[in-house]
Parts: structure tokens; sequence; C-alpha cells
């Protein structure tokens, strides 16, 4: 025995312990008589009442899982369709002969021996008189030599089985986003009634936001069943409803152009309906194929999707963070305009570099021997950096933040999809709590051109553009148009609109432009506008990847790819009554002008090609 | 140290009474426990729809736990007390690890894949957490000092809590209760008792808050099971349904239409309870909580004989523990406690359960049978 034994009271504790086992034995007693007064309760007072219970309890209730509602785009095409997947079910109960029927359909159907071996694993497993799979599916051969010699077979049946199929794969993945296995976590927060039949469920996309109304309503029908749990007839039924169809605004002709329309680039492009707030594309470059998620994709081909350099399982329209680079001077222009900061005739001399009074540090404009005198239209039409430099330092970052703001940037879009990123306005409150510093001036200059901190999605920046073009009317993206149900049709998401005060001289004079950035003579987008009976209005934009470095020389073609600029550009059309916003963020494009505007350009001559628009 | 030196102690000396002695497996209660085992293969027949594969798989179960025991019987109790604080330690990164692992793997987890079988830590810190109390406490004089009493609390709390938020609420209320256990067979002050009650008794608002939305649901499903009959009331109604219609000398063996007919859920594990008391009624019923009883009483009978404070304190604690065990899921079976997911000990089907059960008698025989004589 350890030493310290002498120094304790051995009688003290013995006695104490003593009397804690019985103090323990006498409440367990105690709670196993309470245990016993309840049996008693149940089984003697209650017995007759629940003996009556069990008795009509031979009535089995089984659920009836509803048909999952289809996605279609704005013109009825199927992008989210249950296509019937045929298995063979063996009922053991059922056949006389389980070996001889198994070695039969063996050699009919050419079944190899590993499924012969899972059927008798998972058999094992099953509750009498339910059936278990043999072969999963079954393609055309397979079911036509059965149906032939099914009456030889009782017992053995095919049944059918819906499965969830995306006909354009990749093109819609990012949008539509997939169904998957009911997983474990989820399972304990669904609602166990109405998921009781299903086995799959909404994960990513419009599938996963609309899951609710996607699913519809579980039914169930009374079975009345005998002894040995075999059902023997349907004494009533509550049919399931089944999910409402969706509509979506998605035009999938017009979403397939913008998709080949970035080639091999890396990118996003969305296209908003300026009227209603419709999304008509939404472009998220490289896709990947969802059907796989929803059989169960194997490790192999998840871990390749995970590592690929490309990232297709990253939704970048959605979630992608961009700085907008030049995109975001009609935004800092307009501002300068209703604060009375500027007005668009007076014009500021571009020497190629602006430099803040006392600091030695230059900030260069993209054309090297600079733009000379411009006004504010010439600066928008030529991305004039300087001017732009001398504009936001003379409003300051409140002016801008609290201007620019009211277009959405930093916020949530609100469009219908679950994930979306926040993007990033900065503003010196944010600078103080994130970085505990204090805004620097040169700060206000780069945020001017749409550089530094400020980062963006396509989506926002398309929303953006779409309550520019409408006059300051903000619109709220939205991929649900209706959605159709077997009673009733109910509109997509309500849509919160409000207005952005402007004066209408002020807007038209931004608007103008960004006419000229695609059609004047010195335009950075002049390319795209030849032979169309409208006018496209735009903006070019080249984000930098990193920073040049002071009086470096800078070439594109030295640098490696991925160190390339992002090409980004912003439209609407027509430019007299817009009607369609587009967004376009080619990765390591190098220039917005070159790259990015004709993908939009391409987008925006298809979706206006069936409308007639007299000569401007 | 040599027991078999004094084979008249024990009663009649026939050829397996001797064996048993040898192997330090004490015979009233590996009696008690074999036959719990074999009533178990009796519903289990039953309750499986009369499949011979589940008693087959259960039986070796079976065998393996008992086994198991044999083998810990055989240990000295002094090596448990020496390996205390190690098992502890090794349990509580066990669980860590599974954590971190469910969280890698997206959801909860509670095993370890250890490629031939699946090993929950939760189990072995059921029985790992009343050995470190027990050897933290007799330590020092008892009763307990506060500031021993603080770092017992904290060496209860962290399992607890780490198998809390695997989510297994059921588990961390048997760990929570063997760990508190020691402390009271201890000679914790009733009125630090009383004054912890109360405290938790208040806590109660800010752990609803904390509660995950399923086990709010079970809370409520329990106080009001009729209002979501096709959901979550389903298991309790049903429940009652086949306990109820049992009666006092119940259907007989075979005849349980509930589970036969598929309307009681999980009625070889967590409910196997209501297809026993409907195929043996009442009488059946309180035949079980008798053997319960005495299989408990055995504990406390052992606890008491044993010679030092760690080895009191550990073996009141198992058998306290199992009766919480009972308590619990009978409790829940018949309608008295919320649903939280315990089997009913030796009874339901499962593996982890029986084998972590059947390893504490183990440490419960070898105190016994490795007595030195005074």
């Amino acid at each position: 025995m350890s030493p310290i034994y002498s120094v304790r009271d051995n009688t003290l504790e013995n006695r104490l312990f003593l009397e804690r086992i019985i103090a323990a034995f006498l409440v367990i007693i105690l709670l196993t008589i309470a245990l016993t007064v309840r049996l008693v309760y149940l089984q003697i007072v209650g017995h007759e009442h629940y003996a009556s219970m069990a008795k009509s309890n031979s009535v089995k209730i089984v659920p009836l899982t509803p048909t999952r509602g289809l996605i279609y785009d704005t013109k009825g095409r199927v992008l989210a369709e249950n296509t019937a997947s045929y298995s063979l079910e063996l009922i053991p109960e059922q056949i006389e002969n389980l070996d001889d029927t198994l070695a039969k359909l063996q050699v009919l159907l050419a079944i190899p021996n590993e499924k012969i071996e899972q059927f008798q694993k998972t058999r094992k497993r099953q509750k009498r008189f339910a059936s278990s799979s043999l072969l999963l599916n079954m393609n055309d051969e397979e079911l036509a030599k059965f149906a032939v010699v099914r009456p030889y077979f009782p017992g053995v049946d095919i049944h059918t089985q819906m499965v969830r199929n995306y006909p354009y794969a990749e093109l819609t993945a990012h949008v539509i986003g997939y169904v998957g296995r009911i997983n474990e976590a989820e399972m304990k927060i669904l609602p166990m009634s109405e998921y009781r039949g299903s086995t799959h469920i909404g994960k990513l996309g419009i599938e996963s936001s609309y899951e609710t109304v996607l699913h519809g309503k579980t039914g169930y029908a009374e079975i009345e069943t005998n002894v040995q749990a075999r059902s023997l007839n349907t004494l009533n039924e509550v049919n399931p409803e089944p999910g409402a169809n969706l509509y979506l605004a998605l035009d999938i002709e017009l979403q397939k152009i913008a998709y080949d329309a970035l080639e091999n680039f890396n990118g996003a492009v969305v296209a908003i309906d300026i009227k209603t707030g419709g999304v008509l594309t939404f472009v998220s470059r490289p896709g990947f194929d969802p059907n796989p998620f929803v059989v169960g994709i194997s490790n192999e081909a998840y871990q390749a999707l995970q590592s690929s350099d490309n990232q297709p399982l990253y939704n970048r329209a959605l979630r992608g963070l961009y700085p907008p680079g030049s995109t975001f001077k009609p935004f800092v222009a307009l501002a300068g305009l209703e604060n009375e900061v500027i007005n668009g005739q007076q014009k500021l001399f571009c020497p190629g570099y602006y430099q803040l009074p006392g600091v030695p540090h230059k900030y260069r404009d993209w054309r090297k021997g600079g733009h000379g005198s411009v006004n504010l239209h010439e600066a928008i039409t030529q991305s004039c950096d300087v001017y732009f430099y001398r504009l936001a330092g003379s409003l300051g970052i409140d002016n801008i933040y609290n201007f620019v703001k009211k277009f959405g940037f930093g916020e949530k879009t609100g469009i219908d999809l679950d994930g979306e990123k926040l993007g990033l306005l900065p503003s010196r409150d944010w600078k103080a709590k994130q970085k505990n510093r204090a805004w620097y001036p040169g700060e206000t200059l780069i945020t001017g051109i749409g550089q530094g901190y400020l980062q963006v999605t396509p989506l926002q920046l398309a929303t953006a553009t779409a309550t520019l073009a409408n006059h300051g009317n903000v619109v709220t993206p939205f991929l649900v148009e209706k959605m159709v149900a077997a009673h009733e049709t109910k509109p997509g998401p309500e849509v919160h609109k409000g207005v952005i005060p402007l004066k209408p001289d002020n807007i038209n004079q931004i608007i103008n432009a960004m006419v000229g950035v695609i059609h004047s003579e010195h335009g950075t987008a002049k390319s795209i506008g030849h032979a169309i009976p409208y006018q496209i209005a735009g903006k070019t934009g080249t984000a930098q990847v990193f920073n040049i470095k002071q009086n470096a020389k800078y070439n594109e073609h030295d640098i490696d790819f991925k160190l390339r600029d992002h090409a980004l550009f912003i439209s609407f059309a027509p430019a007299a009554d817009p009607m369609i916003a587009v967004a376009v963020i080619a990765e390591n494009g190098g220039h917005g002008g070159s790259v990015a505007a004709p993908i939009a350009a391409k987008v925006i001559k298809h979706y206006l090609k069936d409308f007639h628009f007299e000569q401007p | 140290m040599k027991t078999e030196s004094r084979p008249e102690h024990f009663g009649s000396p026939s050829l397996l009474g001797s064996l048993l002695r040898r192997l330090h497996i004490d015979i009233p209660l590996f009696l008690a426990l074999l036959l719990a085992a074999l009533l178990s293969l009796v519903i289990l027949y039953s309750a499986g729809s009369q499949e011979t594969d589940i008693l087959i798989r259960q039986g070796a179960r079976m065998g393996l736990a008992f086994g198991l025991m044999a083998v810990l019987a055989h240990v000295n109790p002094n090596q448990f007390k020496r390996y205390s604080a190690i098992l502890f330690g090794m349990g509580i990164f066990l669980l860590v690890a599974v954590l971190i692992m469910g969280q890698i793997g997206k959801g909860a987890q509670r095993w370890l894949d250890l490629g031939f079988f699946r090993f929950q830590p939760s189990e072995m810190i059921k029985i790992t957490t009343p050995m470190m109390l027990a050897w933290f406490v007799a330590d020092q004089p008892l009763p307990p000092k506060l500031g021993q009493l603080l770092i017992a609390s904290l060496l209860i709390l962290l399992p607890t809590l780490l198998i809390a938020v695997q989510p297994d609420l059921g588990t961390a209320i048997l760990v929570a209760s063997s760990g508190a256990g020691v402390l009271f067979f201890a000679g914790l002050s009733w009125r630090i008792m009383l004054s912890i009650i109360v405290i938790l008794t208040s806590l109660t608002p800010i752990l609803w808050h904390f509660m995950r939305g399923y086990q709010r649901d079970r809370v409520l499903t329990f106080l009001n099971p009729e209002a979501d009959p096709l959901g979550r009331g389903y298991h309790i109604i049903q429940s009652k349904i086949a306990i109820g219609s049992g009666g006092i000398y119940g259907k007989g063996w075979l005849n349980s239409t509930q589970s036969e007919l598929d309307f009681l859920p999980e009625s070889s594990t967590d409910f196997i309870f209501a297809v026993f008391a409907e195929e043996f009624g009442l009488i059946g019923c309180v035949g079980l909580l008798v053997l319960y009883l005495l299989i408990i009483a055995r504990c406390l009978y052992i606890a008491s004989q044993a010679q030092d404070t760690y080895s009191r304190l550990l073996a009141s604690s198992l058998g306290f523990t199992f009766f919480v065990y009972v308590f619990v899921n009978i409790g829940m079976v018949v309608g008295v406690l919320p649903v939280v997911g315990v089997p009913l000990p030796l009874i339901s089907y499962g593996g982890t359960s029986i084998v972590t059960l059947l390893a504490g008698f183990g440490i419960l025989m070898s105190i016994h049978t490795h007595k030195k004589r005074l």
C-alpha cells in the first residue's frame, strides 16, 4: 500500500463509502420502481386501449415520393429532367429455387459473378418480402431479353426509378447545380415525414435554393398487411403532389454562345434583361458535368475536378472576386457629375502620369505619353487614367463610397442562388476596422480607376451596369421567372426595386460617353461597333493581376500567362432604349477592348437579332 | 494474492467452478451476464424477423466481448490504476482525431476506420473516464476538496463535450454520469450536489439555445408525441402501443406483431425493450428489471468489498453507470425520457456497446478476484 494511506482516516472513509453505496442502491431501487409503475400503467391500465390500437395497426403507411419538378429555360427547353433508370429486382421469398433462378439469369443476361455476390450480401440485410436489386441501370438489350422470359421468373421483376439528368451538362452546372444523395447530416435536419421516401436532395445552384419548391409534397398509401408483413391490398391513398416546374429567365442558346465565346479563357459572362432583372446568361467557364454527382461521383473523378488548375467547381460568376479596373470609371464619373465636382466640358491635362502634391510616387496612365487635354467624354472613351486620378482625388473616398454603394457594389445582389460573395467596396471605416490604419489619399486615386482594395463579382458588375443603363432604376437579378405547380403558377422571387435619384443630363452624358467607347474614332472597343442597326454602350477594363514596379517596362508578351491582366467589359444595348446588359471577365485575357468586348458583342448581337431597329 | 488457495470460499467445488476461479471469473456476475446474453439472442431472433444471420453475428460479438472480459479479469487492478491517466489521455486524443477527421470529411463521424474494424473512441472513453477520475480522486484523502472538484469537473466535461458535439447525446450522458458517479461515491457533500443540480437546471435555457434543430425536435416530440405521428413522434407512439398491447402475460415469443409488421423502427437496437415487453408482458419486464438489479447489486457488493479507494470508486461507478444505461433506455422506450439513442445494455443488437460493457465487468471481476488476504 502507498504510504499516503497512513495519513488517511480509513474508518471514516469506509463508513462514508458504505453510506454512499447504500444511498445509491436505494435511489436505483426507487427509479426501478418508477419504471415498473410506468409499465403497470401501460400494460395493465392502458392495455385495452393499446391492444385495440395494435390491431388497427395491421395497416401500414408507406410514403409515396413526389416527382421532382423540371427546370426549363425561358423558351421551354429542358435543363433538368427525370429520366427512367431500370433495375432487375428479386423478392427471394417469392422464388422457389433462388440458386437456380440466379444461375439462369446469369447466363441470360451475362451477369458477372461480383454482382451475384453483391446481391447475396444485400439480400441478407433486407426485410422479408422486400426486393433486392440484382442489376442497376439496365440497357435496352437487357430489358428486351428479360421481357421475353419474364413469365417464367415469378418473383423477379423490373423496377423503374427516376434519375435526375442535366442534358446541357457543363453549360448549366453553375446555374442549375445538381442533386445528390441525402447524407447523414442532411437526414438529421430535413423534415422526416416529407423526406421519408426521398433519396436525393438539391446540393447546389437552383436545385438547392429552390429545393422545397422542386421537391413537392410526399403522399402516402395505407396498405393492409398480414402477419408476415406481406402487402395485401391498398386501402387508401393520398397522392403525392409533384414539385413545381421552374421556368428560368435564362436562354440556353445565348448561354451557349457566351460559353463558347470565352473559348479557352477562364472567366464569366453575365447578361441581364434590364427591364425585368431576369438573368439571360450566367456563364462561369470552365464548367463541369454535374451528372456524375447525381449517382455518386467517384473519389478519383472528384479529386481531379478539385485539383484542376482551372478550378471548374468554382462559380466565377457568383463568387469570383476581381478588381473592376476601368469598368469602374463610368460610376466614378457619374459620382463626379452628381456631386458637382466636375462638369462635362472641363478639360484636364494628362501628361501620362499624376503625382500627389509633395509625394514622389508617380501614378501612371496606361498610355505612356498621356492623352493630352481631355474632357469627361474623351476620358471615358479613351479610358484616361490621369483624368480619373484627379477626379477621384477631388471627390474623396467618402463621396465615391457613398455614391457607388447605391449601385450595389460591396453588397449581395440578392439573386436567387445561395453562396453569393459580397465583393468589397472599401471605405475609411472599413480600412480602420479591417486594417487598423488610416485611409491614404493615394488609395483614393487607385480606387478611382477600379484598382486597389476594390473587388467585384461578375454578377455585381452586370447588375450595376443594368442599373446604370436603366437611368438609376435599380435592377435586382433573378433566375426563376415562374414556378408552375399542378394547380397554380407563381412568379419568381420578389424583386425589391429602388431608384437612385440622378439628374437626366448627367446620366445621359455618361451613356453618350459609353457609346463613344464603341462608336467613336478613339474608342477603346470600336472594333465591335460595325454593321449593327443600333448602338452599344460599354466600357473596357483591364485589371492588374499584380502591381507593376515603378518605372518598370511592361510588355505583356514577356509575362507568364497566369500573370497577364484580366480583360473586362461592361456593356448594354441598344443605347437609346437599353434591353440587355452584359458583363464579361476573361481571366488573363490581356486587354478588355480586344478580348472581352467581342465576347459581349456576340451575346448582344444574338439577343437583339430578332428585334427590328431603325437605323440611327 | 492467489484466490484458488481457498476454493471453499466460493461454494460448490464443481469442475467448471474451479476453472472459472482460476480464470479470475466472478461466478454470480458471470452467470447473470450469461443469462442476459442468452435472453438477448432469444429476443433478437424475434425482433430481427427470425433471421439466423443476425444471431450468428451478435453471438460472435458476444463471444469476443466475453473473451475480452476474461482477459481483463486476469489483469491485476493495480495495472488499471497505473495506466488510468495514459488511457484517458489516449481516449481524448482519439476523440479529437475523430472530430477533426469528421470536419474534413464533411459530416458527423464517430468512429476511426482501422481497416478491419471501426473503432469508436467514445466507447473507450466510457471506461477510461471513471478510471481517470477514480485515480485522480483516490490520490488524496476523501472526501475530495474544492480544488480537486474543480479539476475533476473539467476532466468530466472535456470528454462529455467532445462526444456531445459529434453529436451523440446518449453516450455523452453515460460518460458524464460515469464521472459524476465517481465523485458521488467519493463522498461529494450533499450540499454541493444540490447546488450543482440547481445550477444545471437554471442553465437549461442556455443549453436549449445551443442544441441542434433535430435535438430540440426530439425534446419537443417527447413532450407531445402525437403532434407529429408520421415524423418524429412515430417511434414513441409505436413503442407505447407495442408495450401496452403486451399486457400482463405478453403475446408470447415470436408473436410481436408490432415489430413483425415493421411498425416499430429500430426494433432490434434502441427499441428492443418494446418487443420484449410486447412478447413477455409485465411479468417478463419485471423479471428483466430484477436481473438488471441483481447485476447492479453484485457490482456494488464488489465495490463494498474492494480493498483500496481506487478499486472501490471504479467498481461502484461502473455499476452505477450500468444502471443509468438501463434507466435511460427503458425510460425513453416507455416514454418518460426523451429519445437520446442509448441501447438496452447487453440486450440490444450491435457490437460496440456489448464489448465495452463486458470490458467493464471484466475490470470488476479483476477487482474482486485479486484481493490480498488481510
